[in-house]
């Protein structure tokens, strides 16, 4: 018995919504490492060479917002009060539940076959992503 | 369109998949971890109060924090090698040894950051 490989070459695939998404969780994978090393590299250079526990290099990767690393031991946090690095945590918190909602419904999918949980799940999602990144940019901002 | 699968738990188990199955597995776990984590982090920010309180004592707990770090850096590597071989498709050949390869970076690591909570813990 012979099994066929089924893969076509890239110019005949379809290009469809899932194909985007598959190609968004991969990129968003990458951005994410961006975002993080972006954080603890700019607390390596505004001082914190020597200060940094792992608790405190986790709270500058994810979301290097200065409300989010106000107890960890970096002396002088005026610099990370600026809109710059309120919009790179805003990024991280927004490819994060992107990325992790879109994670969330394949995992769903795989258990769930019936069209119609399909649907529901995806309409729920769809309205758990803005309200959620909201929610974090809101914090993120006003905090 | 939704396709029936008729394979019971059981069998799903006895499937050997060996190491890619594991780490689909602990992806799929890690990931799941992940999302309520975040969720229940930036919840828990937003409505501040007892609730906001109460979460965060559970996230202080130290078995709360190395399941985290387990999630977090399991996932970031083993997505760090399945984004490299998905979007350099000719390493896939290389699966296995790509995720040996990430069981030797990720233990290290792993391990020291367990070494660091429990001596936080126990405080050291």
């Amino acid at each position: 018995m012979s099994t066929k490989s089924r893969s076509l070459p890239l110019n005949k695939r379809g290009m469809n919504f899932e194909t985007l998404m598959w190609l968004f969780t991969r990129l968003s994978a990458l951005a994410m490492y961006v975002l993080l090393l972006a954080g603890v590299i700019g607390a390596l250079i505004m001082g914190a060479r020597t200060q940094m526990n792992l608790a405190d290099v986790l709270r500058w990767a994810f979301t290097s917002n200065v409300t989010h690393v106000q107890s960890t031991n970096v002396p002088d946090l005026e610099p990370w009060a600026t809109p710059f690095w309120k919009v790179v945590a805003s990024l991280f918190v927004f490819t994060a539940t992107a990325h992790g909602l879109h994670g969330l419904l394949s995992v769903l999918d795989d258990y769930f076959a019936q069209p119609k949980v399909r649907v529901a799940f995806r309409v729920i999602i769809t309205i758990l992503l803005p309200v959620l990144t909201a929610i974090g940019i809101y914090v993120i901002w006003t905090s | 369109m939704a396709r029936e699968r008729n394979i019971g738990v059981i069998q799903g188990l006895r499937y050997q998949g060996g190491g890619p199955q594991t780490a689909w597995l602990l992806h799929r776990i890690s990931g799941l971890g992940i999302v309520i984590f975040v969720t229940t982090h930036i919840l828990a920010s937003f409505l501040g109060g007892d609730i906001g309180q109460f979460l965060n004592d559970v996230y202080m707990s130290w078995w709360i924090q190395i399941f985290v770090v387990f999630c977090a850096l399991f996932h970031g590597f083993n997505g760090l090698r399945i984004t490299i071989l998905d979007l350099w498709p000719k390493l896939i050949e290389y699966q296995r040894e790509a995720i040996w390869v990430e069981w030797f970076v990720f233990l290290p690591v792993f391990g020291l950051a367990v070494i660091v909570i429990i001596n936080t813990a126990l405080g050291g």
